[in-house]
């Protein structure tokens, strides 16, 4: 760090260089290797000679390189600043600024300084970019000081702040100043005052550096040594295992090691001598308990180190404390640490509960749109189409496509939406028109039927797009996240979804409860015979509500398909998803539909949160727990009475 | 005159070939057990078009040992059980001198009982777990010490990464690995509580929690490294979530084993950039070789086709089983196999291969950060790193090694000095 | 009643016969022989698709005789061969690492043995420990009991639930097939204890025959799938000719009144459902043998329901058209994918069957639902029909 400062100090003064017969490409020369291929560790060289150099030109030739603009030419080895000019690469001379043009880019040697190099170098050009007038470069000093968090740059950033005109930045240094106060500040009470005053900050910044007080090490002692800052007495038994104990005693010498199975079994075979181990026939060797016998002979001759018996390893551990001491030797400091954590930790996990919560509510408001369009085939008019997932898969891709002409991300967006519809509707209505029609008594052919739609659906998709997942890319106001505190935070995608979901709640409980059509619906539904016969063509009516249900699918097609993938089996990866969630919410209503994703959503999250390694055995038993539910409530959670439920 | 000699020339051509026609009744015949339907079919069928292309250049140069060579090519669908019945087929009903096939672990573990019980050869190149070595297979892609553990190594002393999250899909390679990676990890001082493991479903793509879960490991200062196994379609939610979120490589670099090229060409790159990659080969390598393979690829498949690495893979095996049957003058298997270990055949990176006698190649290790146009920077690249079909860092398996031409054994127990098996454990 | 039930069902003595020439001509043709018209990989196929006839039967029994359409029978299949799966490897296994222990100098522990075991078959997954399902794997006798205990035991408990909760129709449909998701999701696992998505491998090889070669095998097992066909033909005919079976069809036909009528028509479906749940998983522990391998994708939803399929275009509520559309489907798929069909050249465009093929397959479902419900099966009877 002291070069860091050292070089501060020299360009700051920028003494005019009158010195310095060496010019900056000598500097490189010398380290020619460490230039063109540079690692974290030994880059500091360079660094140094650069700062002892006191070039003006070093700084721009900092970040040159560390943008990876710095080339070196193969006809003199010399280093240049590169520029991309159409076809031509124009090169500038480091030291002088002299520009020329160069064509062959193959006698040209790209330096890639990877990511922990070009680290380095920002850690190096801190100094010179927190005043910066480009608040560019301001932002980026201060991300890196947050990422290495060095006592050494905490005088420049304190320096830096009075005269900081952008608030959120003034805000942003003053905080960090803050956190490494915390850490470096001269005194113990400095650091216990900037330790306060962290407190309530939930971000993990801040929680780094308190742990980072607060760091521990396992030690063990016959007696705890005075003055040491002890965090935690173990207790064998309850904080950590005797067998742990006792390994951590022989780590630090204060008891022999344990004899394991396979010394054992290795000083048996170098000890064998005819068929015969101490006295034990060879043949008996083949338990535990034999080899132990044996074993126990060969220590009695001295020939192997004694088995330590349970006896002595448990008065091994009896006489030894174990303990956790702080790695800080000021308790004063620990203490007020500990208190700031505990604070923040406590609102960390409500956030954290809350976050969970919002994830559980995208997750069902996903669920929802992909099985909001198979409540009204299924739900409403007990048509199970297996081809559903199929619908929303060309919803996806119906966005795949019109991106490829209309560049615009938001404006493709706004085109893909109806359009999806309409081309699903089309293809609902017309599969309703060709096949669905034919098959109204007959509800598990409908099933076969269907499936068989599905697979030539997917097939054709395959041929069409291929196998590989294709992008689909949200406009840039969906991107990032809304960040409510350092922990809540959702994506603007997954609101947008949110959104969707609602809207559609709105929109079909509107057309079903509101209009002539839902009326309409509801009646054919009701008793078809009735329906015809009071003048509703009910034939009409279940095209229009088939395809609205497929529309409705391919619109969820456009949202999944942003915020996912898109492929040709996507459509089977919510499909049984989707029938579940009709099922559980109680087939033939939205609200149940909307109250079986909810179920499925949160119960999901909530079984991933119990067992957060393991994503697969969450979905296993929330199918499991769907199974259930639904013998001991086979009409779902909304179940119709009367005669609507009748089937 | 001129005509006369051209004549000459032509008559002497034709006696070539009909010579070389009449020294072989039977072509020889090179099948390739590449899936070209379901779900591996995009990856797959690439490298069906690799050996294609490889044996026309082959035979444009004269064939091998005077015989057109000539491409069995069968579908297994991506369908497990039906590697080993094709693989029956090619080696009983076409008679077949030498596979190239296989992507996923399962298709070849599917296919090993069937190459041993009737002696086949079968190139395989794709990086894998390891754990494994079979008489009548080599190994052309990376073994996890020549592309994990070097990406490892890479974050812990280039990017300072102190804690790591290990994600991966729910399969044998990421499982595998992530449990080489565990040990090593800990040997390297890195304690257990550092390390988060998480494995998903193929095709997940719900990563909110996964990922707000990965930021918050950075709560107790350290810096944080993402090494990803996540195979797939899955990958695309996995990056957008990480973009949504904003975390740039800066903060939370991500290295993935199953990203190339041929994936990244299904992605918009722009939110990845920085972030890394640990192959065996990348396209951007600088090399003569490099870019007329490139030239010749992009001629028969079209402009817009990129190479990854299972391609260099069959590329090296390749051309070292011609050589290899050139130099013991027979396709015959066991022959075949004796002259296969010591082959050398240049890198398309850069450097020379050689086949070890343990089945696996000396290669380097590259890792690349990826650019916004779908390619990979290349940051750094090792020099040749012998494969290792028994990794070092499981207890059980650092005493195993494998050794065809000396020990005519696979799974040799150097503790022990015994021969564990003969047949593979499939 | 022997024999009064053959006579009353000629077709049972036909099929027999059918197959039983079938069998002996692909014997006599195969590699065993020395004729080798047949190649070993082929018998192998015709073995396996025998065994999906089987399946296919059971299939129809439980929907085209009783009316449920259960998405979950390939299932049942499925932990038939991982029962078995679980056998052979331990077995297998077990020989190798004996073999291996043996040349040590000292005798191994038990717990050596066991260790090195799971070591070399859970190595694969990481891990070396004995999960408590493989507690039986060292005997074949209770291994074997287990591919008809596991499968009986999951559709009693699962019918019995969904029965007594009157759950039927479409929505029997989407719980069984809820039942095949968790089952394949639950077997994806690493940690299931049965090597994940790598699952059970080099099942070809029967310990105990380690010298007999893979051609005798191969027709052994052809043979003992013919035989557990015609076995499980003949039970189902014999179960849905006599009363039960007009029980059976009444509750297909209209489940209420038969209740009415006084009969417990949950039992009767509990019966049905688990009684071919059992035949499957018998199917599955002779099929996989042959396949050699048994991974969870083996398992996924859509396998049952390309069984439903199958035995739709061959033709509900007769037991031949099962088989027939078993083994038409199964075979024409894997000649179609396999690149045996010749593309089509259409002069603009190449029509490649391995690309095309799922599609003809998906829209002839749709064909045999909307025009021929009775599937090829309903043309044999209009043939039979002429005739009279």
């Amino acid at each position: 760090m002291l070069r860091m400062l050292s070089l501060a100090l020299m360009l700051c003064l920028m003494v005019p260089t009158t010195a310095a017969a060496q010019t900056l490409q000598d500097i490189l020369q010398t380290h020619q290797d460490e230039v063109l291929k540079p690692g974290r560790r030994s880059v500091g060289v360079v660094l140094d000679d650069l700062v002892a150099s006191g070039l003006p030109q070093a700084l721009p030739f900092l970040e040159a390189w560390r943008d990876r603009e710095i080339v070196q030419l193969g006809s003199d080895g010399l280093f240049y600043r590169a520029a991309e000019d159409g076809d031509a690469i124009t090169l500038t001379d480091l030291d002088t600024g002299e520009v020329f043009t160069q064509v062959d880019d193959a006698d040209l040697t790209e330096t890639r300084p990877n990511g922990g190099v070009r680290r380095a170098i920002g850690d190096a050009l801190v100094q010179f970019q927190l005043s910066d007038p480009d608040i560019a470069k301001r932002r980026t000093a201060v991300d890196a000081i947050a990422r290495t968090m060095d006592a050494s740059q905490r005088a420049p950033l304190i320096g830096s702040i009075d005269g900081e005109t952008d608030p959120v930045l003034k805000e942003i240094k003053t905080r960090l100043a803050g956190m490494l106060g915390a850490l470096f500040a001269e005194t113990a009470d400095a650091r216990i005052v900037a330790i306060n005053d962290l407190s309530g900050d939930l971000s993990v910044d801040v929680r780094g550096v308190l742990n980072t007080i607060l760091a521990t090490d396992a030690q063990v002692a016959a007696t705890v040594p005075d003055g040491a800052n002890v965090a935690q007495v173990l207790v064998v038994g309850t904080d950590l295992t005797p067998t742990e104990a006792y390994a951590r005693l022989v780590v630090a010498e204060l008891a022999p090691p344990l004899v394991t199975k396979s010394q054992i079994r290795d000083a048996l075979v170098t000890n064998i001598n005819g068929d015969e181990v101490g006295g034990i026939p060879v043949a008996s060797l083949d338990t535990d308990a034999g080899r132990a016998l044996a074993y126990d002979m060969l220590a009695g001759e001295g020939i192997a180190p004694p088995r330590v018996n349970e006896t002595a390893q448990a008065d091994a551990i009896a006489a030894h404390t174990f303990y956790l001491q702080y790695a800080e030797p000021n308790p004063a400091i620990t203490d007020a640490a500990r208190t700031a954590l505990t604070d923040i930790e406590t609102k960390v996990a409500m956030s954290q509960a809350v976050d969970l919560g919002l994830d559980a509510l995208s997750l069902a408001s996903i669920y929802f749109l992909a099985a909001i369009g198979l409540a009204i085939t299924f739900g409403v008019m007990g048509v199970i189409n297996m081809a559903h997932g199929e619908f929303i898969m060309m919803g996806a891709y119906t966005g795949f496509v019109v991106q490829q002409f209309v560049p615009d991300y938001t404006l493709s967006i706004i085109i893909a939406l109806p359009l999806a519809f309409a081309i699903t509707f089309g293809a609902g209505v017309t599969m309703e028109r060709l096949v669905i029609r034919h098959l109204y008594h007959r509800p598990l052919e409908t099933l076969l039927a269907t499936f068989g739609i599905s697979i030539a659906l997917q097939q054709l998709a395959k041929n069409i797009f291929g196998t590989q997942a294709r992008p689909l890319t949200s406009p840039e106001w969906l991107d990032g996240a809304l960040v409510f505190n350092d922990v809540i935070a959702i994506s603007y995608i997954r609101i947008a979804i949110f959104v969707l979901a609602l809207i559609f709640l709105t929109l079909i409980l509107f057309v079903l409860k509101r209009t002539r059509l839902g009326l309409e619906v509801r009646a054919v539904t009701q008793n078809p015979g009735m329906a015809a016969s009071m003048g509703i063509n009910p034939d009409r009516i279940n095209m229009l509500t088939f395809g609205l249900g497929s529309g409705i699918a391919g619109i969820a097609g456009v949202a999944i398909g942003l915020y996912a993938k898109v492929t040709s089996e996507m459509g089977a990866d919510y499909i049984v998803q989707s029938f579940m969630t009709v099922v559980v919410g109680g087939v033939g209503n939205v609200w149940g539909t909307l109250a079986g994703a909810s179920l499925i959503g949160f119960l999901q999250k909530g079984i991933e949160w119990l067992n957060p390694s393991n994503t697969l055995a969450a979905q296993t038993y929330m199918i499991l727990f769907i199974i259930l539910f639904i013998q001991f409530r086979p009409k779902g959670i909304v179940a119709l009475k009367g005669r609507a439920a009748a089937d | 005159m001129t005509f006369k000699t051209s004549a000459f020339a032509l008559t002497a051509l034709l006696g070539t070939t009909a010579m070389a026609a009449a020294e072989c009744a039977d072509p020889i015949k090179v099948g390739v057990l590449h899936s070209l339907s379901g779900t591996m079919a995009i990856s797959e069928t690439t490298l069906k078009d690799t050996v294609e292309l490889l044996i026309e250049n082959q035979n444009a140069a004269g064939g091998l040992l005077g015989c057109e060579i000539e491409a069995v090519v069968v579908d297994p669908a991506s369908d497990w059980p039906l590697f080993a019945e094709k693989a029956r087929e090619l080696l009983t009903v076409s008679e077949v001198d030498v596979i190239f096939g296989s992507w996923t672990s399962v298709s070849r573990k599917s296919a090993l009982p069937v190459l041993e019980e009737l002696n086949g050869l079968m190139f395989y190149p794709v990086q894998y777990e390891g754990e494994e070595s079979s008489r009548n297979v080599f190994y052309t892609g990376a073994a996890p010490n020549q592309q994990a553990i070097p990406a490892t190594d890479y974050f812990l002393e280039e990017l300072g990464v102190e804690k790591f999250a290990l994600l991966g899909t729910d399969y044998v390679y990421p499982r595998t690995t992530n449990n080489i990676l565990e040990s090593y990890l800990q040997q390297k001082g890195i304690p257990a509580e550092d390390i988060f493991v998480n494995y998903t479903p193929f095709g997940h793509s719900d990563w909110a929690t996964i990922v707000a879960d990965v930021v918050a490991l950075g709560a107790d200062g350290k810096q944080v490294g993402v090494i990803s196994t996540i195979n797939g379609d899955a990958n695309i939610g996995f990056y957008k979530e990480l973009a949504a979120a904003g975390v740039s490589a800066d903060d939370l670099p991500v290295v993935a084993f199953s990203v190339g090229e041929e994936e990244l060409s299904g992605l918009d790159t722009s939110d990845l950039v920085g972030h890394l990659a640990a192959w065996n080969y990348f396209q951007s390598a600088e090399s003569e070789l490099n870019d007329e393979w490139i030239a010749a690829w992009k001629a028969k498949m079209g402009e817009d086709r990129v190479t990854n690495d299972p391609m260099e893979a069959h590329f090296i095996g390749f051309n070292m089983w011609v050589n290899a049957v050139t130099e013991a003058g027979t396709t015959d298997v066991d022959a075949v196999r004796e002259a296969m270990y010591g082959q050398e055949f240049p890198n398309l990176t850069g450097g020379t291969a050689v086949m070890l006698p343990n089945h696996h190649l000396a290669k380097p290790v590259l890792i690349g950060e990826i650019t916004a146009d779908g390619q990979f920077d290349i940051v750094s690249q090792t020099t040749e790193v012998p494969g290792d079909a028994w990794t070092d860092y499981l207890p059980e398996s650092a005493i195993l090694t494998s050794d065809w031409q000396e020990l005519g054994c696979g799974m040799y127990n150097t503790e022990t000095e015994t021969c564990v098996q003969l047949t593979s454990n499939y | 009643m022997r024999k009064s039930f053959l006579a009353e069902n000629p077709s049972v003595l036909w099929f027999i016969a059918v197959l039983a020439v079938f069998t002996v001509v692909v014997t006599l043709l195969s590699e065993v022989t020395g004729v080798g018209l047949i190649s070993t990989s082929f018998v192998k196929t015709l073995g396996k698709t025998l065994c999906l006839c089987l399946v296919a039967i059971a299939m129809d029994v439980v929907w085209g005789y009783c009316g449920i359409l259960s998405l979950g029978h390939f299932a049942f299949f499925g932990i038939g061969g991982y029962a078995i799966g679980m056998w052979l490897m331990y077995a297998r296994t077990e020989g190798i690492v004996i073999e291996s222990l043996a040349g040590q100098p000292i005798p191994p522990t038990s717990a050596e043995v066991s260790d090195a075991i799971g070591n070399q078959i859970f190595g694969v997954v990481g891990s070396s420990e004995f999960p408590w399902i493989w507690a039986f794997a060292d005997n074949l006798f209770l291994q074997l009991l287990m591919v008809v205990l596991v499968p009986g035991l999951l559709a009693l408990v699962f019918g019995w639930l969904a029965f007594r909760s009157r759950v039927t129709g479409v929505y029997l449909s989407i719980l069984t097939q809820a039942m095949t998701l968790a089952l394949a999701l639950y077997l994806f696992q690493n940690d299931s204890g049965l090597r994940g998505n790598n699952g059970l491998s080099g099942l070809q090889n029967i310990p105990g025959f380690e010298n007999t070669s893979q051609a005798v095998i191969s027709v052994i097992f052809f043979i003992a799938s013919a035989l557990a066909l015609a076995a499980g033909y003949i039970f189902f005919a014999w179960i849905v000719s006599g009363k039960m079976g007009s029980v059976v069809k009444g509750i297909r036909d209209n489940e209420a009144r038969v209740r009415f009528l006084g009969y417990h028509v949950e039992s009767y479906k509990l019966f049905i459902f688990t009684a071919t749940a059992v035949v499957a998983g018998i199917a599955g522990a002779l099929y996989y043998p042959q396949a050699g391998i048994i991974n969870p994708g083996e398992i996924a939803p859509i396998a049952s329901i390309y069984l439903a399929v199958w035995v739709a275009i061959g033709g509900r509520g007769r037991l031949y058209g099962a088989v027939i559309g078993a083994a038409f489907v199964s075979l024409l798929s894997s000649w179609f994918t396999g690149g045996g069909a010749p593309d089509i050249n259409l002069g603009f465009y190449v029509v490649q069957w391995t690309d095309w093929w799922l599609v003809l397959l998906g829209l002839s479902f749709v064909a045999v639902t909307l025009f021929f419900p009775k599937g090829i099966g309903g043309l044999f009877d209009l043939l039979v029909r002429k005739q009279s």
